[in-house]
This record gives structure tokens, sequence and C-alpha cells, in this order.
């Protein structure tokens, strides 16, 4: 520690900074964090095991994870073609819909939640002719994948429209002079040199939606086994004051999200090792 | 491979940046298109390439109509000015990206490949840095790259877009002499776009001057520098004094003192005159055409640069040999050993 404090710089202030984010980070996130892993701890292995294997939290994880999962890869998919077209092309009101990705962002979950339910409701406006196929999204897991992309994706967009941004059009030309066509251009040239930029957008939305609450229990219906979020039912059990049992699925997705999002880490570190410094 | 250009025409909102252009490329030709910023040779190279679309005229290959075809099937090899090499893959695979993209039934074995990129890493003489990224190599070595990759798909026509415009000025100088050497080798059709006039006249079989969307002339370097057509490639191409003349009655006057130059031929009116700075003859007092004060002289290598206060109100930078005995305050009569009279201001 005192080598690397020692050893001149020419920008002072490692010592304070350093000091700095690790107390920050201490208190912020790390002491809150390991308060959570103590509680558990009340609990005896079996009773752990006997909260986590229980049919309720096991099908609320399986939601939570598997349609926020589902949900950032849609978002993948639309967030890119949206930044492709922000970027790429000028067209009238491109601004204006510029600002209108960043929406799920600002607005209170609780709105969004309250305005997509009105909406997908069996007589809402899209709700209705929805129905009138037989698709019904209001108060079921459906809803819940819905809320989940609507705020996902401002994620996705912000994550790799400055990398796009950054990324020469001449590249695509030169591809197609060498004879590429359009979709080994994209395939071969523009996908990979925004392949790390498009995994990190991924882990951010995906992280969101698996810790949404607010939009998600007005769309949900929050019916046990079918349309409950593993947070909604950390509520449930707080309510009831079985606080332990909280905590329990609470480290159970930690420690999930953690692995996930640490493995996507690394997928993108891989990916940016290919691509050395500019 | 033979190019023709005809009366091509390409505007960007009210600018003309290409306003009727006429071009004969010849087989196996290096040409250069030489101009100012602004002049509409990129756009051309640009055009010819299939990156860009005219308005209206014509662009054929061998005869055959090239604006039918998109830039994929023109198999034009294209090199930019800031390389465009891609980032994610190393040299090898950025030369190899040209064989891998063709359509399956063409499209050569990996062996084959390996073979090809390894000789055109041979022929830009950089066959030790195959593993690398472009991030990883200088800017000459990415150019080097970056042309490699043009030629690995067997272009019919190589264009060339300002391609040592990003280096400096001794990597420039040797680029230079390498690309004529390799164009001797390979002997393409070339055509590359610089400003500087040095790169043109060095490099290029033909040069083509270019100002405004309009070719201006067209000649062996020779003949731009030493018949220039137009005042613009008099003062464009090589270092010229340009005097404010008025030409009457079979006389050229510079403000109100007549010069002794032939006006044979020449509209009345106001014209310019030129002269290569080296082409002024310096004598004593009253034996030439101008006669002026010396303001001040400074060695410049093999010359001597002095400036002079013309009789008459201009001031004017002459070349004369190291031999000379020049002083400030000296008055000297000057006489042009070559100079061209261009009517219009």
């Amino acid at each position: 520690m005192s080598a690397i404090a020692v050893r001149r710089r020419t920008l002072p202030g490692f010592g304070l900074t350093m000091g700095l984010t690790l107390s920050w980070l201490s208190v912020i996130i790390l002491i809150p964090l390991a308060g959570l892993f103590l509680k558990s701890f009340e609990l005896s292995p079996e009773q752990l095991w006997a909260i986590l294997s229980s049919r309720r939290t096991l099908n609320a994880l399986r939601v939570s994870f598997g349609l926020a999962f589902a949900a950032a890869c849609v978002n993948l998919v639309m967030g890119s073609i949206i930044v492709w077209a922000l970027v790429r092309y000028r067209f009238p009101g491109r601004r204006l819909f510029d600002a209108i990705v960043d929406v799920p962002f600002a607005l209170p979950t609780a709105v969004a939640g309250v305005a997509l339910t009105s909406l997908f409701a069996e007589k809402g406006w899209l709700g209705a002719p929805l129905a009138a196929l037989g698709i019904k999204v209001a108060f079921t897991p459906l809803g819940i994948f819905v809320a989940m992309i609507f705020i996902g994706i401002p994620f996705v967009v912000r994550t790799v429209q400055p990398v796009l941004q950054d990324l020469d059009p001449e590249i695509e030309e030169a591809a197609g002079s060498l004879g590429a066509s359009r979709w080994q251009t994209i395939i071969r040239v523009i996908l990979p040199s925004l392949a790390p930029a498009l995994l990190t957008g991924l882990a951010l939305a995906f992280a969101r939606a698996v810790g949404e609450y607010g939009s998600v229990i007005f769309i949900a219906g929050n019916l046990p086994n079918v349309s409950e979020i593993a947070p909604l039912l950390i509520v449930i059990r707080l309510s009831e004051f079985r606080y332990a049992d909280a905590t329990a699925i609470a480290v159970v997705m930690l420690v999930v999200s953690f692995v996930i999002i640490f493995a996507v880490n690394r997928l993108q570190r891989w990916a940016q090792n290919r691509i050395p410094a500019r | 491979m033979t190019i023709e250009v005809r009366n091509l025409v390409k505007k960007f909102g009210s600018f003309a940046a290409l306003d009727g252009v006429d071009l004969k490329v010849d087989n196996g030709e290096l040409l250069a298109l030489l101009g100012p910023s602004g002049s509409g040779k990129t756009t051309l190279l640009r055009i010819i390439a299939g990156l860009d679309w005219p308005d209206s005229g014509e662009v054929a290959f061998n005869g055959e109509d090239a604006l039918a075809q998109g830039a994929r099937e023109r198999h034009v090899g294209f090199v930019f000015q800031h390389y465009a090499l891609f980032r994610h893959m190393t040299v090898f695979e950025n030369i190899a990206f040209g064989l891998r993209v063709q359509p399956r039934a063409i499209r050569k074995d990996e062996a084959t490949i390996r073979v090809r990129v390894k000789e055109l890493l041979d022929l830009v003489q950089l066959d030790w840095l195959a593993d690398r990224y472009p991030s990883q190599l200088s800017g000459g070595q990415r150019q080097r790259i970056a042309l490699a990759r043009a030629l690995a798909i067997e272009p019919r026509i190589l264009l060339l877009d300002e391609p040592f415009g990003a280096l400096d000025a001794k990597v420039r100088k040797e680029l230079r002499k390498w690309l004529r050497s390799l164009h001797h080798e390979i002997n393409v059709t070339s055509i590359f776009v610089t400003h500087d006039q040095e790169e043109a006249l060095e490099v290029a079989n033909r040069v083509v001057v270019m100002d405004k969307g309009k070719i201006e002339q067209i000649g062996s370097p020779n003949d731009v520098y030493e018949s220039p057509a137009t005042a613009f490639v008099h003062g464009f191409i090589g270092e010229s004094i340009e005097l404010p003349v008025q030409v009457e009655g079979g006389l050229v006057r510079l403000g109100d003192r007549p010069l002794t130059l032939a006006a044979d031929g020449l509209a009345p009116g106001a014209s310019k005159l030129f002269v290569r700075r080296h082409d002024m003859l310096i004598g004593p007092p009253g034996s030439g055409a101008f006669e002026g004060a010396v303001q001040h002289v400074r060695n410049f290598g093999p010359v001597q640069r002095a400036e002079i206060a013309l009789l008459g109100g201009e001031t004017i930078e002459i070349d004369a040999p190291r031999d000379k005995e020049l002083r400030a305050g000296d008055t000297i009569g000057l006489n042009p050993r070559r100079y061209r009279i261009f009517a219009g201001a």
C-alpha cells in the first residue's frame, strides 16, 4: 500500500480518492449487504432450505429471473434497432424520440405501472384489441414481461448510443467496397464492434428488470406461483413479520444476480479485449 | 480497365461539388486528382467507387455502365484517408475480409485464403504484423494494411482518397515512392486524390487539377507545372508571383507604369501576370521590365529569398541564386525569364 502511495504520480490524490471510494462503498453498499447476510444466518440450514425450496419461492424466483432475462433480450434487439435509427438517420422529430427514450428512467415506476395496466386492461386501448385475439396481458406473467421491457429499454439505448456514434461509417463503406453484403457487414463488422456495449446494455437492463417492483406489481395480478415476482414475495413476508424468510429470498436474489452480472462482465471484458484500446 | 466519366454533376444542397466533369482514364494509369479542399476531387472518387451517386452524368468501366452497379458489384479497391480498418480484427483478418465475404460458390478454401493473405503481407512488407490489431500499428503501417486489404479482392481499379493525408512528412515521402513502385509492380488502373501538389507531381503519370467542381487542366506532371492552362493552375502549382495588370492597346501596365512585356493576342482589360519566383532575373536598375527596392533578404536552402517593393506599388518575393549580391536598400531591375498573362481579375 505505502509503496503505491509513495510513488509520485502526475495527478495527486490517490490516497484520498482511494480512501473515500472504499469507505463510501462500505457504508452505502457493503455494510447493508452484510447485514442482509447476517440476518439470514438466524435461520438454521434446514429452515433456510425449507424456505428456498418451497414451491412459492421457487416460482417467484423463476418468474423474476426468467421474465427479466427474456425482457432484457427483447430490449437488446429492439434497443439496437432504435439506436441505429437515432444515430444513423436524420429525420423530423429525431430529438424528440431521443428524449422519449429516457422517459422510463424518470417516470415514477408506480405511474408507469398504473399507465401500463390501464392500457393493457381488458377494456384498455391496447388490451381490448388483444383480448379480441385471445391474448390477455394485464394481470398475467405477460404483463410483467411488458413492464420489464418498458423500464429496461433506456439502458440498452443509452449504453450503445455513444459507441455507435463513435463507429466510423467509413468502415461500413470499406466492407461494402470489399464485397460484403449489408447483412455480412452487420454480422461481421458492426455487431462485433458494438459487442461490449451491447453486453453491458443487456446486463443493465436485466439487473433493472430483476429488481423492478413498482411498475410490475400493478400489472402483474400477483397470483402466487403464477405472476408473483420475488421482490413482492419479500414484501409479503416482511408484512407477515417473517423477516428471516424475507432476507433468505433476498440473499438468493443477491447471489444469483451477482453471479449473472459478474458473468456478463467477464464476457464483456473478453469482447473488449478483442478490441485493444484505440 | 479504362474509366470514362461524362458530364458528371453532383450537388449538396445549393453547393455544386461536381459541375460537369469529363474524364478518361487509360488502362494501367496512375492518375492524381489534385485540388484544394472543396474542389470536388473526393466526391468524384467516391462516385467512381460507388459510395456516392451523381445527380446526372455517366460513369463507365471499359465502356460498361458502372452506375447500374453498387459499390459491392463494382470490384473497386478503395483506400480511405483514415484507413477504416476493422479494429476488432487482426491485420490478417482485415486483409482476408474481402475473400471471406465472397459468395459461397466462388469463395476460396481456408488454405488458399491463407496463402493469398501472406502474399499480400509480403507485398506491403509487413508480414511480421499479421497477428496484431490495427490499434497497435503506426499510421504508415495501417495505411499499407488498408492497401493490402483493398488489393485482396484483385480489384479492377484502385482508388485512394488522400492516402497519406494523415501521416507525418517523412512517412509520406517514403510511402509516395513505395506507392509508385507498387503500382509499377501490380499495374492496376489507379486514381488517388491529394491536395499536396508535390505528391501529385512526384507519384502520378497524369495529373488532373480541379477547382470548384470543375477540371482546370489534365496533363503530365511536367505539363501542369511548365504550361499551366489557367490562372488557377498557375497559382496553385508551384510558387508564383501574381501581379494584377492592365492590358491596353498592346501594352501591359502595372498600376500606371507600362511594362516592356509583349501583349500579343491578349484581350484588353484587367488581367493577371504570373511569374515563377525563380524566373525573375536580377539586373541593374532600368534594365528590365520591373524596377524595385530590396526590402530584406533571407537565405533559404539553395536560394536566397528577397522581398522587393516594385515601382507601381506591389511587393513581391523572388528566389535568386545565392551567389547574387543582394542587400536591403538596393535598387534593382527585374526581368521575367518566362511569364504568363491570363485575362480576368
